[in-house]
C-alpha cells in the first residue's frame, strides 16, 4: 500500500497517530519511518512535525533509521537473563557481526534488545519479525538465522 | 449436527506455534481422514492450557488425557492406539514405536493439584475464534442475565463491591470502589479502558487470557460500560502481542455481528462499542495515565495525579481503567453472584489469581489458583519443583518491580495481605524462581538495566536515579561492594520513592531493598569469577 492509501485509512484524529506510524513503517521493506513519512503524518493530523517526531522516537517499536529486512528483538528481561540469555545474546552478536542496535551491512538483519516479550515460559526468547522463538541456545539461534536466510 | 465421540483440542499459543502445532494438526486431520474417523473425532483449536515449553500439546476429551511434545511422526501411532484401539498410546509397552513426547491425565496437570479456574474457565475448552462455541460454553450469559432480569447499573456496582474483587494488575485496589466512583461522575461521556499493556518482566497472564478467551473480556467491558454509564471502551494491547491483537479484533468483529456490541445492544437502549489500540513498545505505558496519553496519540509520559483518571482521564473525561485479569472476573461474579465468588480465596482477598511460574522450575507456565495458596505449593506442586533437583534459593515475586524473597518466606500465602506481612508483594503474579547457583547481584543488575532503559525520562529522580543505581550495581557486580555503596543505593531508592512522578521510579525500592536485606552478604563479598 502506498502512503496516501494508508493515510486515507485513518480519520484525522490524533489518537490514530500510533496506528498510522505502525502502518507506514510496516509498509517499508526496511521497517523504518522516513522524514517524509513523519511530515505526511504531521500534515494529516494537523500536528507540528516536532510532535510527531517526539512520538516516533519515544516508542521502541519505531525506527527512523533503515533497518534490516528482518528485525530481531532479543529479550533481555530478568527471566531470560536468568535462563542463560547473556551467552545467547553474545552468540547472536558474533553470528551477525553486529552489536545490539545495529544492522548487518547486507540489510538482512537488525539486532535489537527488547524488554520482556511475555514468553517467559520458554526463556531465553526472541522475536524475529512476528515470530517468537524460545528455549534458545547457541545452536538453535544459529539454525534459526540459517533458515531465515534460506527462506528468501 | 453429527455427534462426535471424541474431541481433540489443539491448544494454540506461542509456545505451541513455535513447536509446529499447525503441521501436527494437519497431519492429525489427514490421519483421521485416512482412517475414516473424521465423522467421529473432532479436532478443535483452543486457547492455551497453560503448559508452556512442552512442545505441541493435544488434549483428548472425554478421556481428559493430554499428550505433550507431539511431533508429526507420532500421529499415526497416536491415532492407531488411542482413537482406534482406545488405549493410551504410551501404555503400549510391547510396541516398538514410542511417542517422542509423553502423556498425562489432564486433571493432574503433571501429577499436580487441580486448579480453580474462574478467569480461565473456558480458556482450554473452546476455540476463541468462534463466537458460537463461546456462546455454547456460557459466554455472554452474565450480560443476558443483566438484561433479562433487568438488573440496574447500580445493582452491578453493588455486586462487584460485595464480591470484594481487587485489582489484579498489581495494586490490589478494590474494584467495586473504582466502579462506584466512575458511576457517580456526572456527564454522559465516559470511557472504559482495559489495560492490556502487559510489560512487567515475567508476566504473560494477560496475553494468555486474551488469546484463550477474548470474549470474556469483551463481555466484562460491556458490563462495566453499562454499570458506570460509558459508551466506548478501549483495549490497549502491547504492540508485540501480535496474536492477542488479532484474536481480540476478531472477537470484536464477531460480537458486533451478533449485536453484543454496537447500537442498542440486544434490543435494549444501551449502546457500547470497543476498539483495540496497539502500543508502541514502552513499559511505562502500563501506568494508567501514561497509557491514556498514549491512547490519545502522544508520548507515553505519565501525568501528575491528581486528577485521577476516574475524574479526568481520556480526553479529560471520567475514565475507568482496569486490568485484563480484573475485568475477566466480572462476568462470573455477575452471573453467579458475589457470595459464590467469595467462596474462593481468603476473606480479604476473595477469588483466584493467575500466576506465571518461571525460571528454574520443572514446569514453567501459568496457573490459576485460589488466592492465599501457599507459595511453596505453587513452586513445588504446580511448578514441579526446582529443575535438575537443585535447591531453592530465591524467588522474585511480582515482576521486575517486585520483591526478592528467600526460603524464609516460602510458606507465606499468596494474597495481598499475607504477602504484605512478609514484606513482599503479589504484584502482577509473576513468580521467578532461582536455584542455589543464581547470583542475586547479577539478577538485580539485570533488573536495574531494564529500568534504566524503560525510564521515560520525564522526571529527574527516575531518569537519573535509574542510571546511578545501574552504575553502582555494575561496580558491585564487578568487584564487590562496600557498606557505603549499599547505603547510597538505598538512599537513592528512597529519594526516588518520595519524588518520582509515577510508580516506575517509586517502585524500584522494592527489588533493591529486598535484595540488599535478604542477600546482603552477596553484595559485600568479592564476586566469584567463573
Amino acid at each position: 500500500m502506498d502512503r496516501d492509501a494508508i493515510l486515507r485509512k485513518y480519520p484525522p484524529q490524533s489518537e490514530n497517530l500510533l496506528a498510522l506510524l505502525h502502518d507506514l513503517q510496516d509498509a517499508r521493506e526496511l521497517h523504518y519511518l522516513t522524514e517524509e513519512d513523519l511530515r505526511a503524518a504531521a500534515d494529516h493530523f494537523h500536528l507540528p512535525l516536532s510532535f510527531v517526531h517526539g512520538v516516533a522516537t519515544f516508542y521502541t517499536m519505531y525506527s527512523l533509521q533503515p533497518r534490516g529486512r528482518h528485525v530481531i528483538r532479543f529479550c533481555q528481561s530478568p527471566a531470560c537473563h536468568l535462563m542463560g540469555g547473556v551467552s545467547v545474546g553474545k552468540t547472536l552478536q558474533k553470528l551477525l557481526g553486529v552489536d545490539f542496535g545495529e544492522t548487518t551491512p547486507d540489510h538482512e538483519f537488525t539486532l535489537e534488545m527488547s524488554s520482556c516479550l511475555g514468553v517467559c515460559g520458554v526463556a531465553p526468547a526472541m522475536m524475529v519479525d512476528d515470530r517468537v522463538y524460545g528455549n534458545l541456545d547457541e545452536e538453535k539461534v544459529a539454525s534459526i538465522l540459517e533458515s531465515i536466510r534460506r527462506e528468501k | 449436527m453429527s455427534l462426535f465421540r471424541t474431541h481433540i483440542l489443539v491448544p494454540i499459543d506461542e509456545s505451541t506455534v513455535q513447536a509446529g502445532v499447525y503441521s501436527v494438526k494437519k497431519a492429525l486431520e489427514k490421519e483421521l481422514e485416512k482412517r475414516n474417523l473424521s465423522q467421529e473425532v473432532k479436532v478443535l483449536e483452543s486457547g492455551t492450557v497453560g503448559i508452556i515449553g512442552k512442545g505441541v500439546i493435544l488434549v483428548i476429551y472425554p478421556d481428559r488425557i493430554y499428550y505433550y511434545n507431539v511431533s508429526e511422526g507420532d500421529i499415526p501411532l497416536l491415532v492407531e492406539e488411542h482413537l482406534v484401539k482406545g488405549r493410551i498410546a504410551k501404555a503400549l509397552e510391547h510396541s516398538a514405536a514410542e511417542l517422542s513426547g509423553g502423556t498425562k491425565a489432564f486433571h493432574d496437570m503433571g501429577a499436580r493439584k487441580e486448579q480453580s479456574r474462574i478467569v480461565l474457565d473456558k480458556a482450554w475448552k473452546i476455540n476463541p475464534e468462534e463466537i458460537d462455541e463461546v456462546l455454547a460454553a456460557g459466554g455472554y450469559r452474565a450480560l443476558e442475565k443483566v438484561f433479562t432480569e433487568k438488573i440496574t447499573p447500580q445493582g452491578i456496582v453493588d455486586e462487584i463491591t460485595a464480591s470484594g474483587l481487587r485489582g489484579r494488575g498489581g495494586a490490589g485496589f478494590p474494584t467495586g470502589l473504582k466502579w462506584k466512583w466512575a458511576a457517580q461522575e456526572p456527564g454522559s461521556t465516559k470511557y472504559v479502558i482495559c489495560n492490556a499493556d502487559e510489560g512487567e518482566p515475567g508476566t504473560f497472564k494477560d496475553r494468555l487470557i486474551l488469546e484463550g478467551d477474548p470474549h470474556k473480556l469483551l463481555e466484562a467491558m460491556i458490563l462495566a460500560g453499562y454499570a458506570v454509564g460509558a459508551q466506548k471502551g478501549y483495549i490497549y494491547i502491547r504492540g508485540e502481542y501480535t496474536l492477542s491483537i488479532e484474536r481480540t479484533e476478531k472477537a470484536i468483529e464477531q460480537a458486533r455481528k451478533y449485536n453484543l456490541l454496537g447500537e442498542k445492544i440486544l434490543g435494549t437502549d444501551f449502546s457500547f462499542d470497543i476498539e483495540v489500540k496497539k502500543g508502541g513498545g514502552a513499559y511505562v505505558c502500563g501506568e494508567e495515565t501514561a497509557l491514556i496519553e498514549s491512547l490519545e496519540g502522544k508520548r507515553g509520559n505519565p501525568r501528575v495525579k491528581p486528577p485521577y483518571p476516574i475524574n479526568k482521564g481520556l480526553w479529560q473525561m471520567p475514565t475507568l481503567v482496569n486490568n485484563v485479569e480484573t475485568l475477566s472476573n466480572v462476568p462470573e461474579i455477575v452471573f453467579h453472584g458475589s457470595s459464590w465468588f467469595k467462596g474462593f480465596g481468603t476473606e480479604k482477598c476473595p477469588g483466584t489469581k493467575v500466576f506465571t511460574i518461571l525460571g528454574h522450575v520443572e514446569f514453567p507456565g501459568l496457573i490459576e489458583v485460589e488466592m492465599g495458596t501457599p507459595l511453596r505449593e505453587i513452586i513445588f506442586s504446580y511448578g514441579g519443583g526446582i529443575k535438575q533437583g537443585k535447591r531453592f534459593k530465591a524467588a522474585l515475586l511480582g515482576g521486575a518491580a517486585g520483591v526478592f524473597i528467600s526460603d524464609k518466606a516460602l510458606d507465606s500465602a499468596m494474597d495481598f495481605e499475607s504477602l504484605k506481612e512478609n514484606k513482599a508483594v503479589l504484584g502482577s503474579g509473576a513468580i521467578l524462581v532461582m536455584d542455589e547457583e543464581t547470583s542475586i547481584v547479577d539478577m538485580l543488575f539485570s533488573i536495574l538495566k531494564f529500568f534504566a532503559h524503560e525510564s521515560c525520562g520525564q522526571c529527574a529522580p527516575c531518569r537519573i536515579g535509574t542510571q546511578q543505581l545501574l552504575r553502582l550495581c555494575y561496580g558491585i557486580r564487578e568487584r564487590g561492594g562496600s557498606e557505603e555503596e549499599l547505603q547510597l543505593m538505598m538512599s537513592l531508592c528512597e529519594t526516588m520513592l518520595n519524588t518520582s512522578l509515577c510508580p516506575l521510579g517509586q517502585s524500584l525500592i522494592m527489588p533493591v531493598k529486598s535484595a540488599l536485606e535478604n542477600f546482603r552478604s552477596e553484595f559485600l563479598n568479592k564476586p566469584k569469577r567463573t
